[in-house]
């Protein structure tokens, strides 16, 4: 269906394909099929492939480089939508190949006039991070650029696009700090959220605390907020706090914001106050957050956590807000437990008679985990308020009767903890408890009154041993946790009161020794050296009582969100308590402000830097910083052309797909092309007007790569994969910009035949910027003669072939002028010379150029393992060599380097060993490969040339063989 | 941010997923599965799981979970609230949220969650938007499509998105201008076991359901704004306006939507409309247990409580309950153990009642808690707050819109327990 001519029938089986995407089945078999449909006019269609193709593009990453022409061209729709969709198909499709492409797209959109089309932008920016985080640098640029911006749809993502790609670049929000302060109430919500929490960590790198002065909440403060912040305050305290009016700015433009209908935002605002605002003023979030409760389930259990960190530290924020916290029989377990948690931290003198009754409810509740939590929660508040101890207590110890289980063995384990406190005055519950011991079944339970009776034997004397009987009977059926409990009982009985126990300590550690977990073996043994004095008189005997009956601390019952407050509020990390993946620490406060002065923006320097104008100018500019090379730095062609330079640096970072394609084809479409681009330019609007003729001619060179794709996709797929092949083998030969590019000229017309023109050549070492197949030939004209030339041009090729481009026609040269032009020769990889006929106004003159086998290359880069992989697929035929004799001071490799770059155009592959040198090209016009290889020997060197084309090999050996000879 | 969503049905079947950036294998689900077996109830599922790759952010609606991907840091409550948004998306585009009703239309489903979110951070959430990017099935306009070979998909980027009122569409028109204003209230409380209020709290929203034409320009004023404690908008309305003079004012979205939500103030004290006399006991040793209900109106100045379905979840030694309501009629079930009881109106005269025995297990011991019961009803007419609308104004069009607005008192989370 996807191959029927009828819209609707593609589309239907398109939304069925979509359908099994959606159903996680895999529909990567009907890639091929689909990517057809990528230039469809339907748009509902296009859209379903699109989806399609963000899925499988990552598998299939051949067959996805044939709609990313599609998405070139559509990336110049005068429908901004269209533009948007496509930069962020092609942003999504995942294949490292077309990363350039990718950057060119994302900088070129970062300065549409569409804010809609930027937004996209600053979305691709992550994208393109994540798939090729090398980027970076020039992914920053676009970012800085980008925050500058002053529509509110921008800031959000761009905003995000920081905090993913360099969110410790924090010099670059300082001079848009204010502005995204004030955009920040018109910003879509989403966008509020990370902005606020990046300028929460932006505040505190920036600003010095604001809560030393307040000595209201000093006390608690204290403790948690760095000592050494205390030293520094005695010197401050002289003077007064003045906040910075910056600081003061994020404050007021955010308080709006808890009003805000998104629950994201709302906490977000919640814990920048928390994180920011001076102590009595953070109590406005209070309201809100409680408002927050009302919302989902899960909305009320992030809430509710952060409540439960904030309420440990601040007790007064929320009391006024205690009933809202009371727990409902339908509430989900996990809420019913934080705000147990929540009513625990809040409990105090005042209130925890109220407290105490709501928690008797919820001790009855049919819900036993929750029942159990409670428990726990008494205990908690009968260790914090000790008037209440006593109650708590007594009402636990009535708890001891409940039917169930578990209740009764919390209650037991609370006890336990409860009375470590003050354990003289409670012998009548360790014996209610010890009476209730054949009752209670869970093992924790029994483990914890066994260490009650045996830490507390002396209060109850007369029970202890009997327990301790009792266990000895059952205690092959017991859980390990009560047989530890057990042997620690009897040891310590066997201390207290040796004479009743003594058989029975024996018999137990005899029990223990057999048993089948190793750990009570262990400690039976260790037990058994302890206390039992053996004739080796055991050292350690003497201190048993000591070990054993050591006076323990009580166990501190504290909250489970204590520590929480290391983390962020609001944060991932902060919910699961442990640190996520990229979690960003917030940092403490600066001891001294930083200098203010840096958020200072003059009004006028930002007007201009917005226009879109400069934007531009800005862009381009990096565009060369980012693709010129060092090569370039040895390029001493001054008078080269503005142009020609450009197309070869683009060149350079080009897929080398296109140099396969036919070259008329390519030729036919550049006319149209650049009309087609002409027309974007003008549909689209003022920037694209403002593109300079360099922009244009950056199109140009784009474009033959589009052109094929389109062509492409009418070949069966047998073929697409073949071309697929191709592209893969080309991704490891990156062409790579010429190394060296000689000064050397060559005569083309001498001024006494041209009767006064003069012309010389030069091969400039580009890639041609008219054919992919023609080397680019810089021709100098000059006038020696006496009267001025006009209307120089070529007029007949004459060889047959031969391929060449000619340059635009000169009208006029005045007498004793120069002017240099280019042109594109494609010599078909054969050192036969191009002759044509050059005419002026007046006469024609049969002129030839002759290339030299090196100048047919263009250099490429490649890994010393690929090179010898590629060395090893051309052995026998396609390989010559021939041994050298070498004068001594070409023994270094810097001149050899130098010379094998001076005679042809080839790229040096890194070698690992001194001697051998390696480089690497390829044919211009058929794309075939040129591998050189030099090692040295003692006094010559063994010179190797392979190559499939072996006339070029040969000769390319025998000038080597020359060049490498002589002398330096 | 959010890496990949799947939908998940009652069953524990994964029905939809869908990847934003590369695709994670649906087995990362199987750390959820697992937390929804340790789970009893699907409400108690934790919200945010942790596995050794990714995080798992769930939001459970409509018997359908939604589960978000994570890979790293984001805060917790910003997926929360975008699954949410996605939730009621589907629901303003299908009628419903159910599985049935998501798998008809997965292509929708489908363009919706690639437009609300680009490498996953949201993109166009406002229904507005949306309906123009991607427009609603109907039956209408499915033949249309199919006839005119049109499509659901919307050509242009809609205005909204550019534009500083990006909740508005432009153009819009409409024959009869109306704006319809619906305060509702709803009374949150918890009474104790002797009748006594032991927490009560109002929450309230107004929700509208604007059909203006143009671009109107609405002011809202309230008689008694003192009333309104805590308040949340809509982003359209000025917050500024509403800081100096208490006045709502707005440039109304287009179709229904929440203006405002609000909180009174917990200081006043809240009227309870309806009171409940009930005497629920079981006896030591018998299979039996007896079961009295009687409810009655309290403080509701001459309104009619309606609409009211009382239900309890027994404890689980009921093995079943055997009673006769005075009026409307109840449900017993013995699996869920849970009894509701639909009354319909209250009649002031002849207050409805339910009475009746329960069987209980034979030989289990007596439950030590009574079940809680929650209430729900409505009163129609009445904001139980007190909070009045002054007036409504437009601006900025010259025709005469019809304005409406109607009161309603709902119960919240009303629960007494016994």
């Amino acid at each position: 269906m996807l191959e029927s001519s009828k819209e609707s029938l593609k589309l239907e089986a398109m939304k069925r394909v979509v359908g099994l995407i959606a159903k996680g089945k895999n529909a990567s078999e009907l890639f091929p099929a689909v990517v057809k449909n990528v230039a469809n006019k339907n748009l509902e269609l296009k859209k379903l492939v699109y989806v399609y193709l963000v899925r499988y593009a990552e598998e299939q990453q051949d067959l996805a480089l044939l709609s990313i022409s599609t998405f070139q061209r559509a990336l110049k729709d005068p429908n901004q939508l269209i533009r948007a969709s496509a930069l962020r198909v092609l942003s999504s499709i995942r294949v490292p190949i077309i990363v350039p492409i990718m950057m060119l797209a994302i900088k070129e959109a970062a300065s549409d006039l569409s804010p809609y089309v930027r937004k996209t932008a600053a979305h691709a920016i992550q994208k393109l991070y994540s798939l090729d985080a090398d980027q970076k640098d020039h992914l920053i640029e676009v970012i800085e650029k980008l925050l500058k911006d002053k529509s509110t749809l921008v800031a959000g993502s761009v905003v995000m696009a920081f905090e993913e790609v360099c969110p410790d670049r924090i010099d670059l929000i300082h001079r848009n700090y204010r502005k995204l302060c004030n955009l920040l109430m018109d910003v879509e919500e989403w966008g509020q959220v990370v902005i606020i929490s990046m300028l929460t960590r932006y505040a505190r790198t920036q600003f010095i605390s604001p809560w030393k002065e307040d000595g209201v909440f000093e006390n608690s403060e204290k403790a948690f907020y760095e000592s050494d912040e205390e030293k520094r305050k005695s010197a401050e305290e002289t003077k007064p706090y003045a906040m910075d009016p910056d600081h003061r700015l994020l404050l007021r433009s955010t308080k709006p914001l808890l009003q805000s209908r998104n629950t994201a935002v709302v906490m977000s605002v919640a814990q920048l106050y928390w994180h920011l605002a001076p102590k009595h003023e953070v109590n406005i979030i209070t309201k809100s957050l409680v408002r927050l409760l009302r919302s989902h389930r899960e909305v009320q259990y992030i809430v509710l956590q952060n409540i439960a960190t904030m309420s440990i530290q601040r007790k007064g924020m929320f009391e006024p807000f205690m009933k809202s916290f009371y727990v409902r029989s339908t509430d989900a377990t996990h809420i019913k437990t934080l705000k147990l948690e929540i009513l625990t931290n809040l409990a105090n003198e005042a209130n925890i008679s109220t407290v105490l009754r709501e928690f008797q409810t919820y001790v009855k509740s049919q819900d036993k985990a929750f029942a159990a939590a409670t428990i726990q929660a008494i205990g908690r508040c009968a260790t914090n308020i000790s008037e209440i101890t006593d109650t708590c207590l007594n009402g636990l110890v009535l708890l001891l009767s409940n039917r169930d289980e578990t209740v009764v063995a919390e209650s037991v384990v609370v006890i336990r903890k409860l009375l470590q406190t003050q354990p003289s005055e409670h012998s009548d519950i360790i014996k209610h408890m010890a009476k209730l011991f054949d009752n209670i079944t869970v093992p924790m339970a029994r483990a914890s009154i066994l260490w009650l009776i045996g830490e507390y034997c002396e209060h109850v004397p007369k029970i202890a041993p009997d327990v301790l009987r009792k266990m000895a009977k059952t205690f092959h059926n017991e859980e390990d946790i009560v047989k530890l409990q057990t042997v620690s009982l009897a040891a310590k009985l066997y201390l207290t009161n040796s004479k009743q126990t003594k058989l029975l300590t024996q018999y137990i550690l005899n029990l223990g020794k057999y048993d089948q977990n190793y750990d009570i073996r262990d400690r039976t043994r260790f037990i058994r050296q302890l206390i039992v004095p053996s004739e080796r008189g055991g050292a350690l005997s003497k201190y048993a009582r000591r070990i054993l009956l050591a006076p323990k601390p009580a166990p501190v019952l504290q909250s489970a969100f204590k520590d929480r407050d290391r983390f962020q509020l609001g944060t991932l990390s902060h919910t699961l308590n442990s640190k996520a993946t990229g979690y960003l620490e917030l940092s403490d406060w600066p001891p001294m402000a930083p200098d203010q002065s840096v958020r200072n923006v003059e009004v006028a320097e930002a007007m201009k830097e917005w226009s879109p104008a400069v934007g531009k100018a800005k862009s381009s500019k990096s565009d060369d910083k980012f693709y010129s090379d060092s090569g370039e730095e040895e390029d001493e062609q001054a008078a080269d052309s503005g142009s020609d330079e450009e197309g070869g640096s683009e060149g350079s970072t080009r897929t080398p797909v296109s140099l396969s394609s036919e070259a008329e084809s390519e030729n036919s479409e550049t006319s149209e092309d650049s009309s087609q681009s002409e027309k974007s330019s003008d549909s689209g609007t003022g920037v694209k007007k403002t593109t300079t003729q360099k922009n244009k001619k950056l199109q140009q060179a784009k474009k033959p790569r589009k052109v094929r794709y389109t062509q492409s996709q009418a070949l069966t797929i047998s073929k697409l994969v073949s071309v697929c092949d191709r592209v893969c083998v080309c991704v490891c030969q990156q062409l790579s910009s010429p190394v060296f590019v000689p000064v050397h000229t060559y005569e083309l017309l001498h001024r006494m035949t041209g009767k006064g023109l003069a012309a010389q050549y030069h091969f400039s070492r580009q890639p041609c910027i008219y054919d992919d197949r023609m080397i680019s030939v810089q021709l100098t004209f000059s006038n020696n003669g006496d009267h001025t030339l006009e209307n120089i041009h070529i007029s007949e090729k004459t060889s047959a072939g031969q391929n060449i481009h000619c340059f635009s026609p000169i009208e006029c040269l005045e007498p004793e002028k120069s002017v240099t032009v280019s042109m594109g020769v494609d010599f078909n990889d054969s050192t036969q010379a191009a002759s044509f006929q050059l005419c002026t106004k007046a006469e024609g003159f049969n002129v030839s150029i002759q290339p030299a086998v090196g100048e047919l290359l263009l250099p490429v880069t490649m890994s010393e393992q690929d090179f010898s992989k590629e060395q090893g697929k051309l052995q026998g035929m396609n390989e010559s060599s021939a041994t050298i004799a070498m004068t001594p001071e070409s023994i270094t490799s810097q001149p050899l380097h130098r010379k094998v770059v001076n005679m042809a155009n080839v790229g040096v592959v890194p070698s690992g060993q001194n001697n051998v040198h390696r480089f690497a090209a390829k044919l211009v016009s058929s794309g075939a490969l040129v591998l050189v290889c030099v090692v040295q020997k003692d006094s010559g060197a063994q010179l190797t040339v392979n190559t499939e084309k072996t006339i070029i090999g040969s000769m390319l050996l025998r000038e080597l063989q020359t060049v490498l000879s002589q002398g330096s | 941010m959010i890496h990949s969503l799947f939908l998940v049905n009652a069953t524990g079947d994964i029905f939809l997923e869908k990847h934003w950036k590369s695709a994670v294998s649906r087995s990362v689900c199987d750390y959820f599965f697992e937390a929804q077996e340790r789970a009893t109830e699907p409400e108690n599922v934790p919200p945010v799981i942790p596995t050794p790759h990714h995080y798992l952010i769930s939001v459970f609606r409509h018997r359908i979970f939604f589960v978000a991907v994570i890979q790293s840091e984001v805060p917790p409550l910003f997926v929360i609230e975008f699954l949410h948004r996605v939730v009621d998306t589907f629901q303003d585009y299908f009628g419903v949220c159910t599985e049935a009703a998501i798998k008809d239309n997965v292509v929708v489903v489908y363009e919706l969650l690639e437009e609300m979110l680009d490498n996953g951070f949201p993109l166009a959430t406002e229904s507005n938007i949306l309906k123009e990017l991607i427009k609603p099935p109907t039956i209408l306009r499915t033949v249309v499509n199919t006839i005119t070979g049109s499509t659901n998909v919307g050509e242009q980027l809609p205005t909204g998105q550019l534009s500083v009122v990006p909740w508005r569409r432009t153009g819009v028109k409409y024959t009869n201008n109306e704006a319809y204003f619906d305060v509702v209230e709803e009374i949150d409380a918890i009474i104790d076991k002797s009748g006594s209020t032991v927490t009560a709290e109002i929450q309230g929203v107004i929700d509208a359901c604007v059909k203006l034409t143009g671009m109107p320009d609405l002011t809202l004023s309230f008689m008694n704004p003192r009333l309104l404690d805590d308040v949340s908008f809509h982003p359209c309305v000025r917050f500024k306006r509403w800081e100096a003079e208490r006045i709502l004012s707005f440039i109304p979205p287009d179709g229904n939507f929440r203006l405002l939500s609000y909180h009174v103030s917990s200081q006043n004290l809240v009227a309870i409309p309806v009171y409940v006399k009930h005497n629920i006991t079981f006896r030591e040793g018998s299979s039996q247990g007896r079961f009295d209900l009687t409810l009655g109106p309290k403080q509701t100045m001459g309104k009619v409580v309606e609409s009211v379905l009382v239900s309890s979840r027994l404890p689980r030694v009921v093995l079943n309950a055997n009673l006769s309501p005075s009026q409307g009629t109840y449900t017993f079930d013995p699996v869920t153990k849970l009894l509701t009881w639909d009354v319909g109106k209250i009649n002031p005269q002849k207050l409805p009642s339910l009475k009746g025995s329960m069987s209980l297990q034979a030989g289990a011991s007596k439950p030590d808690e009574n079940p809680t019961i929650n209430i729900q009803f409505k009163i129609p007419q009445m904001a139980v707050s007190g909070l009045k609308v002054n007036r409504l104004d437009m601006y900025g069009e010259k025709y005469k819109p019809f304005k409406g607005i109607k009161y309603m008192t709902m119960a919240g989370k009303f629960q007494v327990r016994t």
